[in-house]
């Protein structure tokens, strides 16, 4: 451990501005990367649904 | 007589969506784990347990997103150009899909390492930006990216779409070995490379393990994005065919 304190860990010797920043900014990109296209999934897979449910509904 | 098969068999099976959106199926619950495992045990490494560099404090510790990020934004610029090329080489359809599914992941990452580039910078050169050769460089692979995605958003997911996204990501290229050696042919601002295979690096072990789980982690993550992205990819192109069909009831 690397720290004596939480509020030694938070501040990161004055740097805590940048190092927080850096991994929030990047941590917030790869969930984007990971939830958006599972979204995705779903309403592809539910648009897909209706759209074969209105197929057969008209044969 | 059958035609003698010049490539191996797996390479042909490829060919088919339906057995690719199966091995998409099998491969991501194993890829979401290990990316969360090693992500989750680096990113607790490089905050909390990796010394501090002596000249830099603890601004050091962006390194440990900022080379990972780097790496992978040129990582998916090659695997993108060169699915394009076997996309346009032996008209795999696939080969298009994956193509399309790394454009803007791999922006995003290109984004990631030149904002934390900035971030770092400003503590450390003074400044957030300076039209340094690897700065520069960075910049323009993102842009390489936007101009590939805005091709795709254009066309649509036509087979001319996928053949001129992929000319230009073949033309781009030439920037990856200029990203790469940009620090030794123009000394300026930037430091030279943290990793080399030929070399040991210039940090400490207990400096360069968080780094090297962290760079295992993002390859990981790059692995699932681009699967669940391929994944919405098939069933949208194959929407017509009846194992699509069979599979939407099934949801």
């Amino acid at each position: 451990m690397q720290f004596d304190s939480w509020l030694a860990f938070f501040n990161m010797g004055g740097h805590g501005l940048y190092v927080w920043l850096s991994f929030g900014i990047a941590l917030l990109v790869l969930m984007l990367n990971i939830v958006s296209p599972l979204f995705q999934f779903k309403s592809t897979v539910q648009s897909l649904a209706k759209k074969y449910q209105r197929e057969s509904n008209r044969q | 007589m059958a035609k003698k098969q010049i490539m191996p068999l797996w390479f042909y099976r490829l060919a088919s969506p339906k057995y690719c959106y199966q091995i998409t199926a099998t491969l991501l619950p194993y890829f979401a784990a290990i990316t969360l495992a090693l992500l989750s045990i680096g990113i607790v490494w490089a905050l909390l347990f990796a010394p501090q560099d002596y000249q830099q404090g603890n601004s050091f510790r962006i390194i440990y997103i900022h080379v990972p990020s780097a790496l992978l934004a040129q990582s998916i610029y090659l695997t993108m150009a060169l699915s394009g090329a076997i996309g346009i080489i032996w008209k795999m359809k696939i080969a298009d899909m994956v193509a399309y599914a790394c454009a803007p992941i791999g922006a995003s990452m290109a984004f990631v390492a030149l904002i934390t580039g900035a971030i770092w910078g400003k503590p450390t050169w003074g400044s957030w930006w300076v039209w340094d050769a690897r700065l520069t460089s960075m910049l323009i692979l993102l842009f390489l990216y936007f101009g590939v995605m805005a091709l795709y958003s254009a066309m649509g997911n036509s087979a001319s779409a996928a053949r001129a996204a992929a000319i230009l990501s073949l033309v781009g290229l030439v920037n990856i070995p200029i990203i790469k050696y940009s620090v030794d042919w123009w000394n300026t601002l930037h430091q030279p490379a943290t990793f080399t295979l030929t070399e040991k690096p210039a940090m400490p072990v207990e400096m360069w393990l968080p780094l090297l789980v962290m760079v295992l982690g993002f390859y990981f993550f790059f692995a699932t994005a681009m699967l669940l992205r391929l994944r919405n990819e098939i069933l949208l192109r194959e929407k017509r065919t009846s194992w699509v069909k069979q599979l939407v009831s099934e949801l």
